[in-house]
Formats: structure tokens, C-alpha cells, sequence
């Protein structure tokens, strides 16, 4: 019997208002299928998400949710996390939101590797108001604010996650939506800082002025400049250049939670414990 | 050197479009920006000037509105002509800086495009962010339409940049209503546009390295009230320069623009105050008042928000026996921030009508030209009792049960 996602979804919202051919659905069902694999119950995990057509994520699953403000998705999570840290947090952000507006958020929160999941739908371009340049669009690709093509440099999402301290980081393709639920559960798993980046299509506000028309020619596109980590590490630094590996990139499960450091000061606050000091930590600078 | 563009004599361009126009005719040098419904049509139309070769100056697109105000106080700092635009979330996260700018004595101009501010998200028009910049210390024009849009933002660099001046200003439109509504523009020419806007002639800037300057010192109580003091002085001073700026361009354009304009004001025994595209409603609402039920309607309409033009204010409305105020941002625990300061006018005249406040079209609902004839009747009602009837402040257009607070204690 197919799967029947209903029950995690508000109907009463759909049709979602993203394109056709958009990727962003088979991210909200590749999401909804692991949570429903681990069986978490809805009432047990909160979405946060941002600003974009990714935002609109919060609004179409029955869970706990928090649309919020450009770029703060991982704020706000921290503070829901914080308050609840028995419970599943999960934000959704799109490139612009995680890497332009919300870079120093994101960055914190890997640092903090605390335990949440950020998915970031990597669709190169600033999408829900029309193609404007993000910090992932590609050198060279048209935008509506650099027709003449685009100079800035881009950013590695995946990279950046890792050396900031995510403990958990993976991308995968929406081409490959069975890998994408695949990465989801070992995200939701993971305890610590989970950031996954979900490659997908705009074929609307990036695609129509870079020769990717349709969504199958973007999608084209995203495959041919993906490879799986270990072909990829199996590859020459030139052959690396213009490739993104795929699957699960770091997974580090010993690093300090935050929430578990914080419990360290409530239990000094509670006399469970002394004072903390530098012998409590591992990594001393 | 910018490849010439030509214009016709009479455009059809939306509010967006107009202020794009009025800053290629200004020939900014540096504009910096973040994409946000529904200002981001103007920088996108700047972008393909850019892209096209109609323009010299530099495009930069940034991180973040934070980043974008950033860059302009930078490049502004530097001698450069400047100017962006935003609306809503992207002008709350400017916050910061518009204080920077504005202390700075910096002229940037910025195109404002009215929108709600979350929370609940929404991207409608409504005047919450123009509220938000309101101590912020920028002088802040309001258009009503595209052509307003178009003008206002050429007078805002003359404004800004007199050197008796030498503060930012906000060229504020209605998000979609005016925005997105394309109407008729009569543009002038880009020699006449940019012998009105001028040279810009930049005062300490830091590309002047025979004699080096220091933007955003530190002063605590032994100097920081001075310098607020004269930066108050100095936009409460702009006044006539705004005056002679709008009869320059009067004189250019033949459109006459006034600090505070009135329509129908001269018998009218009740009147609207507002801003925005509210104006034009409220407008229609009052000849046809006057046509069909002969009721002396009448509108007054705020152009320039700050300096806020309490004179003028009182003056247009000494000889009215009942005005009603017009906010379109939730109050949040006051009455319309609005209407406190037309009241305030009015306290000081001989007759001090009867003065009430609706709060009206938050996040875009409508305020249609029946509502508006609504409110005048109202008032009207008010003037031959005498005294204010209804709640002092009551909503327009809400669903649901009526809200309404205060009462009058005359009568």
C-alpha cells in the first residue's frame, strides 16, 4: 500500500503553493517518511522554519511549528530546544536564509553542536522573490540583481557545517528522494548538530535564464555536479573541482551536546556538582 | 560613460519602476540592497540598468538589509551618492543602522515600500515599518502614487544632500497599491532630473585623505544630548528646504507638492487625516460626499511625515468641526501613534475639534471608498451633536466582535 502522509500534513493548506516540478515536495515527503519510519510522534518534534519558499515548510506539516523571521531559524530553535530537550527540533531553511541573512546563526549552532537538525534546501538562487543572487548560485549564472552574470564566490554549506563543529552533516539530491529519507533518519538519530543540505531544483527562478529550463533539466543539472563521497574521494583534485560529494559527509558521535553541557551548570547551580572548570572538557583551547 | 535611455513623454510604469527611473536619473553611485517583497522590483530594475549599461554607478548585493544599510553608510561615509530600498522585516532589521545613518548626518536615500511587519508573516501593504523609522531620524516623504513615487525620490537627494541639511531620507509607497500598480508617469528628462538633483557634494568624506575624519565617535553625557539636540535642529530646519526644493520642482515639472496637502479643505466642516493611497479613497469619498449629501468633506494628507509639519497640520485643520485619524499600524497598547500627533497639533488651536482614531487596512485589507464616506458621516454626526458619539478609537473593517476604546468626557 503506498504511503499515506495525510495524517502528518495539514490538507486544509494544500496544494502548497511552490511550483510545479518544485523538489521542495519530495523534501517534505522524504522528511515526513523518516520521521514516520523512527515513529516520532508529532506532537514530539517542532519545525522551525525561515523565510523563502523553504518557510512554507512550517506551514504545511501538523507538528509543532514556528514560522519565523529570515535567517533565524536556528535561533529560535535554540531556544525551543533548550526549553525542551527531550523533544525533536528540526529547522528548515533555504540557501539565502542559512548562508546570507542567518550565516552567523547557522555557524553558532554548529559550534554549540546542539542537538537539532538543520536541513537547508540548497536551490542556488534566492527563489520566492524571483532569482536574486545567493551565496551559493554558482560564478557566472545569471540573476535579476547580476544580469550580466554573477561574480561572488560561493559557499561550500557542507563545508562550512563541518569545520564549525556540526557534529552530523550530510547533502543528498532530490533526484534521489530514498537516499534523502535515508540521510533524514540518521539526522533525526544523530545526537548533536545535524545539518543536511538538500539539493533541489528551481527551474522557475534559476533554471529559465540558465539554460535549465524544465525541472528535469535542473535536476539533470544537480546530478551531474553531485557524485557520492567515496567516488568523490576517490577522485584527483581536478576531477573534485566543479563536484559536490553526496551522502553522509561527518558523523562524530563524540562530541559534547549542548544541552548536556548546559545540564552541567544546572547541576552546579542544584549542588549536584562543583564549579566547572577547564579538567571538565576534553579540548582545553 | 551610461548608455542614454529613452523615455517617452508619458510612461506607464508601476510605483517600483518610477523610484528605479528616479534613482538612474539621480545617478547614484553606490546602491546596496537585499531582496523583500515587495520593494525588490526596484532593485531588480536597477540591476538591469546596471546590466544594460544605463548606469555608471556600483550595484552590491549583501547578506542581509543589515548589511545593506551597512554598505550604504559606508559608501556614503566615502563621498558617495547612495541609495537602496526595503520594506517591512528587511527596514526592522535596518534598524540599527537607520540610527547610524541618520547621527552620521549621512544622505542616503532609501525607497521605503510599506509593508506589515510579522508577526503573523504577511506581505501586504500597511504602514507598520514607515511607524517603526519614525524617531529614527530620517526625513520620510510619502508618496501616494507612482508618479509621486517617481518625484519625491529626485527631491529626496536634493533634500538630503543640501548642505544645510545633510540627513538620510525615506521615500515611502504603499506595498502593491502603489508598488505593483502601474498608472501613469510623466518622467522629465534624465539632463533636466539630474540638473534638479545636482552634483552631489560630499561634506567630510573619507576619500578626502588631506584631511582625515572620524565617523561614529563615541560621546557619552558630556556630549551625546548636544549632538541629538542638533541632529532634532537639523531636520526641524529642513523645512523650508523642503519647501524650496518641492517649488523648484514645480517649476520643472509643473506637479506641486506641499509639506501637508489639503483637498476640499477650504469650507470643509469634516475631514479625513491620512497617508498613503488611503488619501486618494478618502479623496473620491469626500466630492462624492459633497455631491450627493452635500456634507462639507474634506481631506488632509501628510507628505512629509518627518520634520512632522505640526503648523501646517493645525493650520488645515483649525476651522473643522470633526476630523477622524487615520492609522494603518497596530496601535499595541496606545492610541494610533498618528493620531496623538494631529491631536497634539489640534490641542493648540482655539477651536480644538472633535478628533477620533480609526485603525484601518493592516497587512492590505481594503479600505474601500464606502468606509471612508462611513467615517465622514460619522463625524459629521459628531460635529451637529457637538460632541464624539462613539469610542475615540475604534477599527475599520475588522471582522469579528467591534472593538473601541476610550470616551470623550465633553459633552
Amino acid at each position: 500500500m503506498a504511503f499515506n502522509y495525510d495524517s502528518y500534513l495539514r490538507m486544509e493548506k494544500m496544494p502548497t503553493l511552490w511550483c510545479w516540478g518544485c523538489g521542495d515536495g519530495v523534501i517534505l515527503k522524504a522528511f515526513i517518511r523518516a520521521v514516520d519510519k523512527l515513529g516520532i510522534s508529532k506532537d514530539e518534534m517542532c519545525i522551525v522554519s525561515g523565510i523563502g519558499c523553504s518557510g512554507r515548510f512550517s506551514s504545511y506539516v501538523d507538528f509543532n511549528t514556528i514560522h519565523s523571521t529570515h535567517g533565524r531559524t536556528v535561533a529560535y530553535a535554540t531556544g525551543v530546544k533548550l526549553a525542551n530537550p527531550d523533544k525533536h527540533v528540526v529547522c528548515v531553511a533555504g540557501d539565502g536564509d542559512a548562508w546570507a541573512i542567518g550565516g552567523n546563526h547557522t555557524i553558532h549552532g554548529c559550534r554549540r553542536n546542539i542537538d537539532m537538525t538543520l536541513i537547508v534546501i540548497q536551490n542556488f538562487i534566492y527563489g520566492l522573490t524571483n532569482s536574486q543572487t545567493s551565496p551559493t548560485t554558482p560564478q557566472g549564472m545569471w540573476t535579476v540583481t547580476q544580469k550580466i552574470g554573477n561574480i561572488d564566490p560561493t559557499f561550500d554549506g557542507c563545508e562550512i557545517a563541518i569545520s564549525c563543529g556540526a557534529s552530523f552533516v550530510a547533502r543528498e539530491n532530490v533526484t534521489a528522494p530514498k537516499k534523502l529519507e535515508k540521510v533524514f533518519v540518521e539526522a533525526f538519530k544523530h545526537k548533536g548538530f545535524a545539518y543536511v543540505e538538500a539539493m533541489s531544483n528551481c527551474h522557475i527562478n534559476l533554471g529559465r535564464k540558465n539554460k535549465m529550463v524544465s525541472a528535469m533539466n535542473n535536476l539533470d543539472w544537480i546530478d551531474s555536479i553531485t557524485t557520492p563521497k567515496k567516488k568523490y574521494e576517490a577522485l584527483s583534485e581536478e576531477e573534485q573541482l566543479n563536484l559536490l560529494p553526496t551522502g553522509i559527509l561527518k558523523q562524530d558521535t563524540d562530541v559534547d551536546e549542548y544541552c548536556d553541557l548546559y545540564k552541567m551548570i544546572q547541576d552546579a547551580h542544584q549542588g549536584k556538582r562543583g564549579k566547572i572548570t577547564q579538567d571538565d572538557f576534553k579540548k582545553k583551547i | 560613460m551610461a548608455v542614454k535611455f529613452d523615455l517617452n513623454e508619458r510612461e506607464v510604469w508601476d510605483g517600483a519602476y518610477a523610484a528605479s527611473q528616479a534613482l538612474r536619473q539621480a545617478q547614484v553611485d553606490v546602491l546596496a540592497a537585499y531582496p523583500i517583497t515587495p520593494s525588490t522590483p526596484i532593485v531588480e530594475n536597477y540591476g538591469s540598468y546596471e546590466a544594460n549599461g544605463y548606469i555608471d554607478g556600483e550595484v552590491i548585493m549583501v547578506e542581509s538589509e543589515h548589511a545593506a544599510m551597512s554598505a550604504c553608510v559606508g559608501a556614503s561615509g566615502s563621498g558617495g551618492r547612495v541609495a537602496t530600498a526595503t520594506s517591512s522585516q528587511g527596514f526592522a532589521l535596518m534598524a540599527e543602522v537607520l540610527y547610524q545613518a541618520s547621527g552620521m548626518r549621512l544622505p542616503i536615500v532609501m525607497t521605503v515600500v510599506n509593508r506589515a511587519l510579522a508577526s503573523p508573516l504577511n506581505v501586504r501593504g500597511d504602514h507598520s515599518d514607515m511607524y517603526l523609522g519614525r524617531d529614527s531620524g530620517w526625513i520620510q516623504l510619502g508618496a501616494f502614487n507612482a508618479e509621486e513615487a517617481y518625484d519625491l525620490t529626485l527631491c529626496a537627494f536634493k533634500i538630503g544632500e543640501d548642505h544645510s541639511v545633510r540627513l538620510p531620507v525615506m521615500v515611502h509607497q504603499d506595498g502593491f497599491t502603489t508598488s505593483h500598480t502601474a498608472q501613469n508617469v510623466y518622467p522629465i528628462t534624465d539632463e533636466k532630473a539630474y540638473k534638479f538633483v545636482g552634483d552631489f557634494k560630499p561634506v567630510d568624506d573619507m576619500l578626502d585623505f588631506s584631511r582625515p575624519v572620524t565617523y561614529g565617535a563615541q560621546t557619552e553625557e558630556d556630549w551625546h544630548f548636544e549632538h541629538k539636540a542638533r541632529q532634532h535642529k537639523a531636520i526641524m530646519d529642513s523645512r523650508p528646504v523642503i519647501d524650496a526644493t518641492f517649488e523648484e520642482f514645480e517649476k520643472l515639472s509643473g506637479r506641486k507638492y506641499k509639506r501637508v496637502e489639503t483637498y476640499h479643505m477650504d469650507d470643509a466642516e469634516v475631514a479625513i487625516v491620512a497617508l498613503g493611497t488611503t488619501v486618494e479613497t478618502a479623496l473620491v469619498a469626500a466630492r462624492e460626499l459633497r455631491e450627493e449629501e452635500g456634507i462639507k468633506a474634506g481631506v488632509v494628507a501628510i507628505r512629509v511625515f518627518r520634520p512632522f509639519p505640526l503648523d501646517q497640520v493645525r493650520l488645515a485643520l483649525k476651522d473643522v468641526k470633526a476630523v477622524s485619524v487615520l492609522d494603518r499600524s497596530a496601535p499595541g497598547g496606545a492610541m494610533g501613534a498618528f493620531f496623538n500627533e494631529v491631536s497634539a497639533a489640534l490641542y493648540t488651536t482655539n477651536a480644538r475639534p472633535l478628533v477620533t482614531n480609526y485603525i484601518y487596512g493592516l497587512g492590505g485589507r481594503d479600505f474601500s471608498i464606502a468606509e471612508a464616506k462611513r467615517i465622514f458621516k460619522e463625524q459629521k454626526a459628531h460635529a451637529d451633536i457637538g460632541h464624539i458619539t462613539t469610542d475615540i478609537q475604534k477599527f475599520s473593517g475588522l471582522r469579528g466582535p467591534e472593538f473601541g476604546y476610550f470616551q470623550t468626557l465633553r459633552g
